[in-house]
C-alpha cells in the first residue's frame, strides 16, 4: 500500500448546528456561516417545533426561539431557507418526532423555487428511539413514530434519492451515559428496528438503496483513540448487517457513512477555555483514520456549558475543522491504522462487547420493546460516571483537579454567552395569528381532515397528505394535534427505578445521616420532587440528581420530562413534598421558574423551597433568587451529594430545625 | 397542633378535597408529638362524627408489576369522573430501599388533568412493613373517605399484598395480563384470598385474553361464591372499563358496610397494636383470640385509633 494518496480527499461537510430566535434572524446566520466558509447547513429548530407545538400553545410558553428557530409554517421555512440554493445546499435537520412535517415544508419550500425533490441533499434526524432514550423530543408513541419513520424512508427513496431520512444517533446516548459498547449496540439496534419496519412496505429490490441511504450520528468524547477504535467497529458492524440481516449485495451501499457533533457532556462550565483542546482532541477522534473518517462534522462551541454559544463562538469552532482540513497534511493519506495492533485489538474489543449487547436488546424484542432496559442501562452507566469524576478516578481539568486559575478574560461583560430576546415568543405567536388569519380555512379544513383518515390506515403513507398540508398553509401545531388524536400521546420511561445504588462513601454516609436526622425531626421521610417544566428533554441530571436522592435515603418524587408549572405545583403540594428541585437546560428558565412559583403560591404550595439546576448564567441566578429561588445549581456544582446536602440544609432551615453540622 | 388537626378532620367531614394533601402529611407524621393531633383529626371523621361510615368507596387495586395498574387508573379516573364522583389515589410505592430512600414513580404513569380539582393522587412509600402497605395507609384510607366518592388504594404484588388491602378496601381488584404466566401464579396460589373481583388487562390482545378469562372462571368455578372476571383493555380505544366501573360498584351495593368496616378496623387496630407493643403487649391482653372477643364488644362506630387506645388501656390494666 502506498503511504500517500495520488489525490488529497476531499474534505468532509462541515456545518454549525444553528438556529435561534426567528427564520429571519437564523437565515441571516445561516448565510453568515456560509460566506465563512461552512460548506452544509445543519438546523437547530426550537422546541415547540420538535415536539409538535404552536408558538401560542401553552407548553411552548418560555421555549419559543430558545434552542433554535420556530417553524410553525410554509411561511417560516421559506423566510429561514431565503436566498440559500436549495439545489446545491446539503442541509441537515436536527428532527425527530415532526421529521414528516419539516421534511414536507422543505420539499414544498424548494418546489416553490422551482427546485425538484430529485434534486434536493440533507438529512432529517427522524431517530425516535434515541429521544425515548436521551433527548425526550418525542410526540406519539413509539408504534406510530415507527410507522412515520418507515413512512418517510419510504417516501424519499422514491422520490427523494439523495436524502438521508434516518440518522441513527448514537450521540445523544454518550450524552446520556453511554459506554462505547452501548453506543455502538444501541445504535445498531435502532438501525435494526427501522430497518425491519422499511422493509415490508419496499419492494426486496429496493431494500439496497434503503440501506444505503440509512446514515449515522455519532459522538466522539476526548478518550480520542479508543473513540476512532469505536468508529471502526460501527463500520464493521454496519458491513456485516447489510450483508447477513439484509441480503444487501453492493459493497457501496453498506458503506457506514456518519455526521458528528463531538462530545458535549464532558465540556466544562469550570474554566470554559479547555474545551477548545478538548473538541480538537475530539475532532481528531472522528478524522484521523481514513477508513472511518466523518462524512460531516459540526463542532460545540467552547462555552455550551456556560449558556447560548454566540455567533463568534460557534465561529471558533468552524475555525478548529478548517485548520484541521486545509493546513495540516491529514488528507493527504491512506489509513493511518492499516495493520495496527492497538487498533486492531481495540476493535475486536468493542465488537464483542457490542454483538453481546446487542443479542440482549434482541432477546427483549428489539429496541423498541427494550427501550425501558436500554434507559435504564444508561441511566446506571451515567451514575457511574459521575461517581468516577465526584471519587476523583476520572480527571476533568480544571473541574475535580488543577481547578486553580486566573480570571478568564473571555467571559465579558455578556458572560461569554448570548441572550435570546424575550420579546421574540410574543412576535411569534402575533405572526402565527396573522397567518391563520391569511389562510384558506376550507383548504385547511380538508388538508387535516386527508391526514386523519390517513393516520388510522396504517397500511397508507401519510407523506402525500403532509406534503398537502403543507401547501394548504396548515401550522405544526395542528399537523401534530391531528397525528396526536390518531395515535395517542406517550410518556417515556424515566430509567430512574431501575438504577443501582451509589457506591458506598464517607460523603453519602454523611448526607444519609442528615437526612434520616432531619426526616426524624419533621416527622416523616424527607421528600422531594424532581421536576422538570418546559419541553426540555435532557433529563439526565434530573435522573441522576432523583437517584442520589433516593440513594441518600429521600423519598423521591419524579415524574419525567415536559411538565406545566400547574402539573409540578399540583403534585408537589397533592404528594407533600418537603422541597421542589427543578432541571432546565433550554434556557427558558427566566419564564417558566417564575411560573412555577406563581402555580405553587396558587396551588397553596408557596412555601416549599424551590431549588433550580441547569444552565444557567450568573445574571440569570442572581435574578432567580431575588424572586424567591433556594439556590441555583449549574455544571461546575458537579458533586451531587454535596449538592444534596444544601439542599436538606435549605429543608432544616425552612422547618425552624438545627442546622447540617 | 390538636386543634388544628381537628379542624383538618372537619374540612374532611365537610367533604372539602383541598384538605387532603395537609391531613396526609400529618397522617404520615411519626413523631409521639403527633399522635394526639392524628387521634383527633381520625376522631372527626369517625363513623360517631359522621352519623354513619364513610361515603367513599374504598377501592383496592393490586396486581404483580406491569401488569398494567396505572393504565387501568388512567383510564377508570375518568370514567368516574365522568359519572361526578370525585376520587383519591393511594399509590403504595414498594421501591423503597433499607435506606428509606424511595422512587414514588408511579404518580407520573397515572395520566391525570392536573387542572382538575377532584382528583387527588398521593404516593407513599411501603418502607419495611410486610404487606406492601406503607404504615399511614389505613388511617389514610379512612380519612379519605369521608371526603372523597372514591378512594383507590394501589398496591403492586400477588401473594401477600392482595391480603392487606382486602383488609382495608370495601372492594378488593385484583389485576391479572394474559399470556404472561399471572394467571398461573394466581391459580397455582391456591387462591386463598379471593380479590372480589379480577381484572384481565390487555383485552386488546384478544385470544390470549379470552383464555385467561375462561381459565380463571372454570378455576374460580369450585368456590361457593365466585367473584366476577372481567376483560378490560385501557389503551385507546379502551374498552370495559365502564362495566369495569359498574361492577365495582355493584359490589359495594351488596355489603354491609357497617360490619365490614367494623370488622376490618377491629383487626386493622390489632394489627397496629402488635406492630406497637408486640408478643407482650398481646400476652398482657390475654392472647390474641383474648383481644379479638375484647373488641367484638365494643362499640362499632369507634374509630380504629380509638380501638388500639382502648387495646393500651386494657393491657396497662393487666396484672
Amino acid at each position: 500500500m502506498a503511504h500517500r494518496l495520488g489525490e488529497p480527499d476531499r474534505p468532509w461537510m462541515m456545518r454549525t448546528y444553528a438556529g435561534h430566535s426567528s427564520a429571519a434572524e437564523s437565515n441571516a446566520l445561516f448565510r453568515s456561516n456560509l460566506a465563512k466558509g461552512q460548506t452544509g447547513l445543519s438546523v437547530a429548530f426550537d422546541l415547540p417545533t420538535q415536539t409538535g407545538y404552536d408558538p401560542d400553545h401553552e407548553l411552548a410558553r418560555g421555549e419559543v426561539g430558545k434552542v433554535g428557530v420556530p417553524v410553525a409554517h410554509r411561511g417560516d421555512m421559506r423566510t429561514l431557507l431565503e436566498g440559500i440554493p436549495l439545489d446545491r445546499m446539503n442541509t441537515s435537520m436536527t428532527i425527530n418526532a415532526t421529521a414528516a412535517w419539516l421534511l414536507a415544508l422543505y420539499v414544498v419550500c424548494a418546489e416553490e423555487e422551482g427546485v425538484a425533490p430529485a434534486a434536493l441533499a440533507g438529512t432529517t434526524q427522524n431517530d425516535i428511539v434515541k429521544e425515548y432514550l436521551s433527548r425526550g423530543t418525542y410526540a406519539f408513541p413509539p408504534g406510530p413514530s415507527l410507522r412515520l419513520i418507515a413512512d418517510t424512508v419510504a417516501y424519499t427513496v422514491e422520490h427523494v434519492p439523495r436524502w438521508n431520512p434516518v440518522n441513527v444517533c448514537s450521540y445523544h446516548l454518550q450524552e446520556a451515559g453511554a459506554t462505547p459498547v452501548q453506543e455502538i449496540a444501541f445504535a445498531m439496534a435502532t438501525a435494526i428496528a427501522v430497518l425491519d419496519e422499511v422493509r415490508p412496505r419496499v419492494g426486496a429490490d429496493v431494500m439496497d438503496r434503503v440501506f444505503a441511504r440509512i446514515s449515522f450520528f455519532v459522538n466522539a468524547g476526548v478518550r480520542f483513540v479508543e473513540e476512532h477504535a469505536k468508529l471502526r467497529a460501527m463500520a464493521a458492524l454496519w458491513d456485516e448487517l447489510g450483508r447477513e440481516r439484509y441480503g444487501v449485495a453492493d459493497q457501496a451501499a453498506r458503506r457506514f457513512r456518519y455526521g458528528v457533533q463531538v462530545n458535549s457532556l464532558g465540556l466544562t462550565e469550570s474554566q470554559p477555555e479547555n474545551n477548545v483542546q478538548r473538541i480538537v482532541l475530539e475532532a481528531l477522534a472522528v478524522t484521523l483514520g481514513r477508513d472511518a473518517r466523518a462524512r460531516a462534522i459540526q463542532l460545540p462551541a467552547w462555552n455550551e456549558a456556560l449558556g447560548l454559544p454566540r455567533p463568534w463562538d460557534q465561529q471558533w469552532s468552524l475555525r478548529i475543522q478548517q485548520v484541521l482540513a486545509y493546513e495540516t497534511d491529514l488528507l493527504e493519506y491512506p489509513d493511518l491504522f492499516v495493520g495496527s495492533v492497538v487498533m486492531d485489538g481495540l476493535v475486536a474489543e468493542l465488537l464483542e462487547g457490542a454483538r453481546a449487547e446487542l443479542a440482549r436488546v434482541a432477546e427483549l424484542g428489539g429496541a423498541v420493546a427494550a427501550v425501558p432496559y436500554m434507559k435504564a442501562a444508561l441511566v446506571e452507566s451515567h451514575r457511574a460516571r459521575i461517581g468516577r469524576i465526584e471519587a476523583g478516578e476520572q480527571t476533568l481539568v480544571g473541574v475535580n483537579r488543577f481547578t486553580e486559575t486566573e480570571r478568564s478574560p473571555l467571559l465579558g461583560e455578556d458572560g461569554g454567552v448570548m441572550a435570546v430576546d424575550p420579546e421574540i415568543e410574543a412576535a411569534e405567536r402575533a405572526a402565527l395569528a396573522a397567518w391563520k388569519a391569511g389562510r384558506d380555512t376550507e383548504a385547511v379544513t380538508i388538508a387535516l381532515a386527508e391526514l386523519a383518515r390517513v393516520a388510522a390506515r396504517p397500511d397508507e403513507n401519510v407523506m402525500p397528505a403532509t406534503l398537502a398540508c403543507a401547501r394548504a398553509a396548515v401550522t405544526t401545531g395542528e399537523w401534530a394535534q391531528c397525528l396526536r388524536d390518531a395515535f395517542g400521546s406517550y410518556r417515556g420511561p424515566t430509567g430512574v427505578g431501575e438504577a443501582g445504588m451509589a457506591a458506598p462513601g464517607a460523603e453519602l454516609e454523611v448526607l444519609r445521616e442528615e437526612v434520616a436526622r432531619v426526616g426524624e425531626q419533621l416527622g416523616r421521610g424527607l421528600r422531594i420532587l424532581v421536576g422538570k417544566p418546559g419541553l426540555d428533554g435532557h433529563s439526565n441530571g434530573a435522573e441522576q440528581i432523583a437517584v442520589r436522592a433516593r440513594d441518600a435515603g429521600m423519598e423521591v418524587v419524579y415524574e419525567g420530562i415536559r411538565l406545566t408549572p400547574t402539573q409540578i405545583a399540583r403534585s408537589a403540594v397533592d404528594e407533600g413534598v418537603h422541597v421542589i428541585g427543578l432541571s432546565i437546560l433550554s434556557g427558558s428558565h427566566r419564564e417558566l421558574i417564575p411560573g412555577v412559583l406563581a402555580a405553587l403560591a396558587d396551588a397553596g404550595g408557596g412555601e416549599i423551597p424551590v431549588v433550580v439546576g441547569g444552565i444557567i448564567p450568573e445574571r440569570d441566578a442572581d435574578a432567580l433568587r431575588a424572586a424567591g429561588v433556594a439556590a441555583v445549581y449549574t455544571p461546575k456544582d458537579f458533586e451531587l451529594t454535596r449538592i444534596l446536602r444544601d439542599v436538606v440544609g435549605i429543608v432544616a432551615a425552612r422547618n425552624g430545625l438545627p442546622a447540617p453540622t | 397542633m390538636r386543634d388544628a388537626a381537628a379542624a383538618l378532620g372537619a374540612r374532611l367531614r365537610a367533604r372539602e378535597l383541598a384538605a387532603a394533601p395537609a391531613a396526609l402529611n400529618l397522617l404520615e407524621t411519626r413523631t409521639s408529638a403527633a399522635r394526639p393531633a392524628i387521634a383527633a383529626l381520625l376522631e372527626e371523621v369517625s363513623p360517631e362524627r359522621l352519623g354513619g361510615e364513610a361515603p367513599g368507596h374504598v377501592v383496592g387495586i393490586t396486581g404483580p408489576p406491569g401488569v398494567g395498574k396505572s393504565t387501568l387508573l388512567s383510564a377508570l379516573l375518568p370514567q368516574w369522573r365522568a359519572r361526578g364522583a370525585s376520587v383519591a389515589v393511594i399509590a403504595v410505592d414498594p421501591s423503597s430501599r433499607r435506606s428509606g430512600g424511595a422512587l414514588l414513580g408511579d404518580r407520573a404513569r397515572i395520566d391525570a388533568d392536573p387542572a382538575d380539582r377532584g382528583i387527588f393522587i398521593r404516593s407513599m412509600a411501603a418502607g419495611e412493613r410486610l404487606g406492601g402497605l406503607a404504615p399511614a395507609t389505613r388511617a389514610a384510607a379512612t380519612a379519605l373517605a369521608a371526603a372523597f366518592d372514591v378512594v383507590v388504594v394501589e398496591t403492586v404484588g400477588v401473594g401477600q399484598s392482595e391480603t392487606d388491602v382486602a383488609e382495608i378496601a370495601d372492594t378488593a381488584a385484583v389485576i391479572v395480563q394474559p399470556g404472561a404466566g399471572d394467571v398461573q401464579q394466581f391459580l397455582k396460589a391456591g387462591i386463598m384470598e379471593v380479590p372480589d373481583l379480577l381484572v384481565v388487562t390487555k383485552a386488546d390482545l384478544g385470544p390470549p385474553a379470552q383464555r385467561a378469562v375462561a381459565d380463571l372462571r372454570v378455576a374460580l368455578r369450585v368456590l361457593d361464591a365466585a367473584p366476577p372476571v372481567l376483560a378490560v383493555s385501557a389503551v385507546p380505544p379502551a374498552d370495559g372499563i365502564a362495566a369495569l366501573v359498574d361492577a365495582l360498584a355493584a359490589h359495594r351495593e351488596g355489603l354491609d358496610l357497617a360490619a365490614v368496616r367494623a370488622g376490618a378496623r377491629r383487626r386493622g387496630a390489632l394489627a397496629d397494636f402488635a406492630a406497637e407493643h408486640g408478643e407482650r403487649g398481646l400476652r398482657a391482653l390475654g392472647g390474641r383470640r383474648a383481644a379479638v372477643v375484647f373488641l367484638e364488644g365494643l362499640d362499632v362506630s369507634l374509630d380504629g385509633m380509638a380501638l388500639v387506645g382502648a387495646l393500651e388501656e386494657r393491657a396497662a390494666r393487666a396484672p
